[in-house]
């Protein structure tokens, strides 16, 4: 554990001009947004004037920074503004004062002071092809930055698909080999936040319960933490009565497009995606791409840019290079395997045809007395 | 003046006629029979309900709550797939105390010579080649090939994948979802194995094309029954031939 000299959550958050009505106020907010019991803001609070604060350190490797922007505009200003002291950032190269050698400095000394206490957030991944060359910071390869700081840590949250699943940079074909955390780091606990990029609420929500329990939120299968991604935005949506109803948009400007009809048929993979954006929502609550009226591309899902189109809901199979859609080559199969089965019986009827003429003609045409049959035909 | 079987009997003999005499051996025992038909129906609701989950039906007019047409046409579907579902693990109890034909759905004589050589043959009759095809008291080894991959090894794979699907909805934890929600990571995600399930019931349907085809036609031309197998259970041959 950190010497006694190191500061609380709160008198971090005080040093940063947070009054402490505003702290109570988090503290609540943020037992509501886990699902928790009322009686919970006051341990949230407790937890938070008397544990020492665990430092985080970010490090972003091949990413577009969409985790960051989504981050710093966490929906309640309040949230965001706490959990930016709150966690007082040791270390992220996008948004600290200090640079370069200064910079590196701190995440030395952080890996050293905190050793085994402190949580890495990574956003982005390491590229591994031309000896990680493709992502270089501080001028080194980012795998090796990334190794090093993870050595010690407590645990690591993955920040967004890219860190996740690997995102567009994993997509097929992959020339640098970018690959997600946990294939580059196996002997620490992972907890993967996906979505590009995730939301901004379900960000901090999972920093502020790792921090303020000092344990792993509950995870899925998948390493997703479950309070947020247990289940599918369709299951949540508020456009599910028009799916059930079966009422669906067919085209972008149809009445039914208008009348906010399920998007179901022009692709949309809230059928598969497991996020909280129907019930989170973004930019402060507004709305989230279903309710602008477009489909969920399934941002949060493994691998989302391989699975085919955006806009189709049976989604075309991969085979070796080659695209196939189920129901295209199920039709044509069954097609086909109708004609064949219509030629088939066709030719079979004249078999049998055939071998009733010659029965009529020969009385004995039992194959086993067929030599005679045959001399009589002749 | 009226001819009796026995006159004709007789005339047949007399112009050298061999006798064709009509034995029967009872080969599908009625639970048999009944959980064919039983998987008949639910694979054929299932392949329906299927395709219009996956392509719905043109928008239904008025206000949502007015209508449940995608609930039920899911309801069906996994209605169906219960009834599938449970019909399957009916077969596999009575393959154990069936009788010996009630294991060919189970069991695949892949090492043994004949089996392949007997296949090939059925192929053979089936291109014409072969002027006759051979009797079999159950299933002939081309058929049994058929069913052993499309109903055993497809029906496990449709309803891993079906339930998995399934456990999206009844949700983490459920018994669904620990019994079959580790195939979703495994296999990628939810959308892989949604498409692996439609490419499944595409197989299947294939299948049932031929199967009804060449039961129909097996009935036709082979030299014993088929359909009415399926109906009575007794398996007719229509000469005494080898």
């Amino acid at each position: 554990m950190p010497t006694a000299t190191t500061e609380t959550f709160y008198e971090v958050m005080r040093r940063q001009g947070i009054t402490r009505r505003s702290f109570i106020k988090f503290c609540s907010l943020t037992a509501t947004a886990l699902g928790l019991a009322p009686s919970f803001a006051g341990k949230i609070a407790h937890a938070m004037e008397t544990k020492p604060r665990t430092p985080v350190l970010w490090l972003h490797g091949l990413e577009c920074t969409c985790c960051s922007e989504s981050f710093i505009r966490s929906a309640h200003p309040l949230v965001s503004d706490v959990v930016l002291s709150m966690i007082s950032l040791d270390y992220d190269d996008l948004i600290m004062a200090s640079a370069g050698h200064q910079a590196e400095a701190i995440l030395e000394e952080i890996t050293h002071k905190y050793k085994g206490n402190y949580i890495l957030a990574v956003e982005g991944n390491p590229p591994l092809e031309q000896e990680g060359m493709s992502c270089i910071i501080a001028g080194r390869p980012f795998v090796e930055q990334l190794q090093e700081v993870a050595k010690d840590c407590k645990a690591i949250i993955s920040w967004g698909s890219c860190a996740s699943w690997g995102c567009v940079q994993a997509a097929r074909p992959n020339p640098t080999r970018a690959t997600p955390v946990h294939e580059v780091i196996r002997d620490k606990p992972i907890i993967k936040v996906p979505g590009c990029p995730p939301i901004a609420e379900v960000m901090t929500g999972v920093l502020t319960y790792m921090l303020t329990f000092e344990r792993i939120p509950e995870l899925d299968r998948q390493g997703r933490p479950v309070m947020f991604y247990g289940q599918r935005i369709h299951d949540k949506c508020y456009r599910r009565p028009h799916f059930d109803a079966g009422q669906f948009v067919e085209d972008w400007d149809d009445e039914a497009a208008r009348k906010g009809y399920c998007l179901y048929k022009m692709g949309c993979k809230g059928p598969t995606t497991y996020n909280a954006c129907s019930t989170v929502r973004w930019n402060n609550g507004v709305s989230f791409p279903i309710q602008s009226g477009h489909g969920c591309i399934g941002c949060s899902e493994d691998g989302f840019w391989d699975k085919g189109s955006f806009y189709q809901h049976t989604t075309d199979t991969h085979v070796f290079g080659v695209e196939a859609n189920a129901d295209k080559v199920g039709l044509a199969a069954a097609g086909v395997v109708g004609a064949a089965i219509g030629a088939h019986a066709a030719y079979s009827a004249i078999a049998l045809a055939r071998h009733k003429v010659a029965g009529n003609a020969d009385p004995t045409a039992d194959r086993k007395s067929s030599h005679a049959g045959a001399g009589d035909q002749q | 003046m009226s001819t009796t079987p026995e006159d004709l009997l007789r005339e047949r003999r007399r112009r050298n006629i061999p006798v064709q005499r009509r034995t029967a051996v009872y080969v599908y025992q009625a639970p048999l029979r009944i959980w064919h038909w039983v998987n008949a129906l639910s694979i054929t609701v299932l392949a329906v309900t299927g395709w219009f989950i996956a392509n719905p039906p043109p928008s239904m007019p008025g206000a949502a709550s007015d209508h449940f047409l995608m609930g039920y046409i899911r309801f069906f579907h996994f209605s169906a797939a219960y009834v599938f579902a449970a019909a399957f693990v009916f077969r596999l109890y009575w393959a154990f105390v069936g009788n010996r034909y009630a294991r060919q759905l189970f069991t695949l004589p892949f090492w043994r010579k004949s089996f392949w050589e007997e296949l090939w043959h059925e192929v053979r009759w089936y291109a014409f080649v072969e002027k006759e095809p051979r009797k079999y008291y159950g299933h002939n080894p081309l058929a049994h090939l058929f069913m052993v991959v499309i109903i055993t090894v497809g029906g496990i794979m449709m309803m891993i994948t079906g339930f998995a699907l399934y456990a999206e909805q009844t949700g983490l934890g459920s018994w669904q979802d620990q019994l079959f929600g580790w195939l979703i990571p495994l296999v990628g995600q939810s959308q892989d194995v949604r498409i692996w399930h439609h490419w499944g019931m595409w197989v299947i349907t294939v299948f049932v094309m031929l199967h009804v085809y060449t039961a129909i036609r097996e009935d036709v031309m082979s030299r014993q029954s088929l359909i009415s197998t399926m109906i009575s259970g007794w398996r007719m041959f229509k000469d005494d031939r080898p």
